[in-house]
């Protein structure tokens, strides 16, 4: 209407803010999947074997496969809360293009539950006798690929928010979508270690993520729609 | 400079409706829950939507915000379809659901920050401003979990004093208010329609507002909408 009429990178800021408060004030949502990740990557020596070398072999799986786990269990935070307190219509309601908002949401989320688990990455890693050498491609697959399984898993959250029980049809939805991301994170690495040349691979999972990045948060959109129908 | 063609654009707004909406048709669990139903929404009216538990008010509510899309029928913003200017819509509704939209970990002065700024840019003194307004006082840092219903409630009133939005959508908003809180959206309402603002409002409660029209939805027995 009137020249205060917000910008839409305000908004997308707005929402940010507001997002991260929120993680920042409910600390047990913040910790939750990190420590999940943790809890199931040191589970693996104690159920396998504590022997380095059997360890070792397993070890970049083992991590994927945490930090795969770890994100499925952050995602419900994602647009539950906000559904349920209503904020979700205030957001479906803006002037400005859903696809932004729903994008904001997702990079704030990402940075409360993805980022902490590509940092302590490298911690784990070398509890789990990870082969020297590979740390850094350990990190970039993660840092590279835990933003996809974030979008990706945000298209199953935006499904099944309206639901009364979810069970595990979040993870039916979500899992078959984050496999080849799994099996790009695990190829790079053990790529790495056979010294091939990493340019390749990284690109696939590099162009994973523009792909997540730019049609996720519109079937996210479109999906959220649909709940709050 | 361009006072001539604004001066005729406001002319054209008065005389189409804000809000247009014929033969709405909608069926929930095969269930008719209204047909044929067709009103028109002028600037400055105030539209008190009645019916019975289940007769479809919030749908009817929810249908003409665009948060559902399960019906059949025109609903015209400013004469244009509402699906060809959702944006210009949205920048001209602001919608008071049931769930006010207001979350718990929040204080209000965050909650009213992250909404007012979907919508527009709002300073920290007419933020301080509209909370005081709405008897939040004391409570603009307090989260969200430790006030009660009707408070929050007065969160999302805050939103009205804070929005420039030509139509308001409400939904029941009296529920969770006292007795002050009513008098002040009354009030507020009445404002609103004496600046040119229409008002569409879900009530059981009789309204003291100048101007009231009502529309009735009927349970089953009586299809057709009415306009008093």
């Amino acid at each position: 209407m009137s020249a205060a009429r917000s910008t839409l990178a305000g908004a997308v800021v707005a929402t940010l803010r507001r997002d991260l408060l929120i993680a920042y004030k409910r600390k047990n949502d913040l910790f939750n999947p990190f420590m999940f990740f943790v809890l199931v990557a040191t589970l693996f020596p104690i159920g396998i074997s504590p022997e380095p070398e059997a360890l070792g072999e397993i070890s970049a799986g083992v991590l994927w496969i945490s930090a795969l786990l770890a994100s499925l269990l952050a995602m419900d935070n994602l647009f539950r809360a906000d559904f349920e307190d209503g904020s979700l219509e205030l957001l479906m309601l803006s002037p400005h293009p859903l696809y932004f908002l729903v994008l904001a949401k997702n990079i704030a989320h990402w940075l409360v539950s993805g980022l902490p688990i590509v940092l302590v990455s490298p911690l784990i890693a070398y509890m789990l006798n990870f082969p020297e050498g590979a740390y850094s491609t350990l990190v970039l697959t993660l840092l590279l690929g835990t933003p996809v399984l974030s979008l990706l898993g945000s298209i199953g959250v935006a499904l099944t928010v309206g639901l009364g029980s979810r069970g595990l049809i979040l993870a039916v939805i979500t899992l078959p979508m984050s496999v080849p991301v799994l099996i790009a994170g695990t190829l790079t690495v053990s790529q790495t270690l056979e010294g091939a040349s990493l340019s390749g691979y990284l690109a696939i999972m590099g162009a994973m993520l523009v792909a997540a990045l730019t049609l996720a948060p519109l079937a996210s959109a479109a999906a959220l729609r649909i709940s709050v129908n | 400079m361009d006072k001539q063609p604004s001066d005729r654009t406001e002319q054209v707004e008065t005389l189409t409706p804000l809000l247009a909406v014929d033969d709405l048709f909608c069926e929930r669990d095969e269930r008719v829950l209204f047909q044929n139903l067709s009103f028109r929404l002028a600037e400055g009216q105030v539209l008190q939507i009645k019916g019975g538990n289940g007769s479809g008010k919030t749908t009817l509510l929810r249908i003409l915000c665009g948060l559902n899309d399960n019906y059949q029928g025109l609903i015209r913003w400013r004469g244009e379809l509402l699906a060809n200017c959702v944006e210009k819509f949205h920048d001209g509704m602001l919608y008071l659901g049931h769930r006010v939209g207001v979350s718990k970990v929040l204080t209000p002065r965050e909650n009213l920050l992250w909404s007012g700024h979907l919508h527009r840019q709002i300073s920290a003194d007419e933020m301080d401003a509209a909370l005081a307004q709405v008897g939040l006082q004391g409570f603009e840092d307090s989260q969200c979990f430790t006030l009660s219903a009707g408070q929050h409630q007065r969160v999302s009133l805050a939103r009205l004093l804070l929005s420039e939005a030509r139509l308001w959508v409400l939904d029941e908003p009296f529920t969770t208010l006292d007795v002050r809180g009513v008098t002040f959206l009354e009030n507020l309402i009445g404002q609103h329609s004496d600046r040119g603002g229409s008002v569409l409002v879900t009530t059981h409660h009789a309204l003291a507002v100048d101007g009231l029209t009502e529309l009735t939805l009927g349970v089953g027995q009586m299809p057709r909408g009415s306009l008093s």
